[in-house]
């Protein structure tokens, strides 16, 4: 990427942009009338209590907020990248947890449950899609060598397989083998029915992504190879697909995360893991918000780890290429 | 490769080759032997490169005989990766692998397709390094060396692998002008150590230096055949008259 060398004004700086900012952000205020909560209480020795402020303690409530909001924009510019990404986080952080106190959550109830939720929902989680990723990695790897090759047959199978899978929505898929199989004679367990789902689909995907990698290597390298001797599998492993790889990782880290969140689509066929626990446990008490959020977050962690993973992984590869 | 004069380790005959209806190369003879040292030129598009990357099957030919030291090269033939291992070539862009170090260059060859350990390798690697005199970039990689650098480390990767002979496709045309000298002193350097070279440059100093013989190619054919003093100071062809006197001018 370039980045340019040319420093703009900051947006944030010129009066105009900020008077239309806190314009917007006053009349949003306004309709979402903040005077009856905690910013109405706190104004109350301006206009009165927030019960009989009226429009007088809207408007002022919707003029402090929108203040504050231009305010907190306009001091945030002033701070360098690092410090503006994280200040941006926190804050969006801070918003997002105020929204889920909102529902007036049973922490209590959370902590009695989450310890079975982690060692049986989320085990079982990891556990199908460690697997799933494993086995759609080594699929998409044969898949794009066949879609690569001269033999009509390996061609054939790979680009219908593709077709297919990519084709059909994955509950389909979860739905087919897990009720299709036995009506074929082959009895198969909700969890190694939904790894098989879950593998040939992402796998499908991955073949393509695998199969652009491979073909964005220049034709260059290849004839280099081919004329020091190189057969076929030796070029591949050593020269094509180690150059692959920085390309590859970007998606199929994507890939990884998004496979992760639709292992939740085996819990239709009754595999108790993260999701069917954040859907069953609460059920009995009313306490659904509280496992939902609980589980939320887990995911959200967990693909927070699988992105970490990922930029250290970029970051390898680029230290190794580049100088 | 006990090959004589008589025993031409390259040989072709009534070789032609189309891509869809162009017909890249018609109706080449040549024959070259061991030791001997060839250049190529003429015009872009006259198929001087596709002659030389069908000697090592990059492309395929369609019709006429080619055989690299007494093996038929042919679309059926077993074994084609030993007739590349014996055969170097040095490319216009280098193509040296960007994610290996200089010596992974040159060892990957000899370890992965010859079966040798990494000692070995890295013994005969340094050896060729210190012959291109870049043998202090060792372990860096190909994108910290300068275009010169690049295509000396191309030569010494492909002599790694003991080939009878190297073909050399457009070596210096790639290159900045100042360093053009220092690959093609290699390449002196080269054919005074008796190597069999067949390559296509416009480096008419270079020709005229070590050349055996200049070969003349146009619209797919060869059009003129002779030693480099003949060739330089009285062409026959009107072509290559005309050809020289274009590069010749400036």
């Amino acid at each position: 990427m370039y980045q340019d060398t040319v420093v703009e004004d900051k947006l944030l700086h010129k009066p105009a942009f900020l008077a239309g900012l806190f314009a917007i952000a006053f009349i949003v205020a306004y309709y979402m009338d903040f005077s009856q909560g905690l910013i109405g209480h706190l104004l109350s020795p301006v206009h009165g209590t927030p019960e009989e402020s009226g429009v007088l303690g809207r408007f002022n409530s919707a003029f402090f907020v929108a203040l504050l909001f231009t305010l907190n924009l306009f001091a945030i510019s002033f701070l360098p990248f690092r410090q503006q990404v994280l200040v941006v986080w926190l804050e969006l952080l801070a918003l997002f947890l105020g929204f889920f106190f909102t529902f007036d959550l049973s922490m209590e109830f959370i902590q009695k449950k989450i310890w079975f939720m982690i060692s049986k929902g989320l085990a079982t989680t990891l556990y199908i899609s460690a697997i799933s990723i494993t086995i759609a990695t080594v699929l998409a790897l044969i898949g794009a060598v066949a879609k690569l090759s001269s033999n009509g047959f390996a061609y054939g199978i790979a680009s219908f397989y593709t077709s297919f899978f990519r084709g059909v929505p994955l509950l389909m898929q979860v739905y087919l083998i897990y009720l299709g199989m036995p009506q074929m004679g082959f009895v198969i367990d909700a969890v190694p029915a939904g790894i098989l789902a879950l593998s040939l689909c992402y796998g499908a995907y991955m073949t393509e992504i695998f199969r652009a990698g491979i073909q964005s290597i220049g034709q260059g390298q290849w004839e280099g190879a081919r004329a020091l001797g190189f057969g076929f599998g030796q070029m591949m492993r050593r020269i094509i697909l180690p150059q692959s790889i920085p390309l590859i990782i970007p998606p199929t880290g994507n890939q990884f995360i998004a496979m992760l969140k639709d292992s939740t689509l085996v819990s239709t066929i009754g595999v108790i893991e993260l999701m069917f626990l954040a859907r069953t446990l609460g059920n009995k008490t009313f306490n659904h918000m509280e496992m939902l959020i609980t589980a939320a977050l887990i995911y959200w962690l967990l693909s927070i780890v699988l992105e970490v993973i990922q930029s250290r992984i970029e970051r390898h590869y680029k230290q190794s290429t580049s100088r | 490769m006990s090959n004589t004069a008589t025993n031409p380790i390259i040989e072709i005959k009534d070789l032609n080759k189309w891509y869809g209806d162009f017909h890249a190369l018609t109706d080449i003879n040549l024959s070259v032997n061991l030791g001997e040292r060839i250049v190529i030129c003429g015009p872009s598009g006259s198929g001087k490169s596709t002659l030389i990357r069908c000697i090592n099957r990059l492309e395929a030919h369609q019709k006429g005989l080619l055989q690299v030291d007494g093996i038929e090269v042919h679309d059926r033939m077993k074994n084609v990766e030993k007739l590349r291992a014996d055969v170097g070539m040095v490319f216009q862009h280098f193509n040296l692998f960007p994610h290996m170090t200089i010596l992974d260059n040159c060892t990957a060859a000899p370890r992965y397709v010859l079966g040798q350990d990494q000692q070995t390798a890295e013994a005969k690697a340094m050896e060729l390094l210190e012959r291109v005199k870049i043998p202090q970039q060792a372990n860096k990689f190909p994108s910290q060396l300068s275009g010169g650098q690049q295509q000396r480390v191309a030569i010494a990767r492909s002599l790694c692998m003991d080939p009878s002979i190297m073909l050399f496709d457009e070596p210096t045309s790639a290159l900045d002008p100042e360093m053009v000298s220092e690959v093609l002193d290699t390449m002196v350097d080269l054919a005074q150590s008796g190597m069999t070279m067949l390559g296509v440059t416009h480096e008419m100093g270079f020709a005229r230096k070590v050349a055996d013989r200049v070969i003349f190619m146009d619209e797919g054919k060869i059009v003129e055949e002779n030693d480099p003093e003949t060739f330089f100071t009285k062409p026959k062809h009107p072509r290559t008259i005309d050809f020289l006197s274009q590069i010749l001018q400036h």
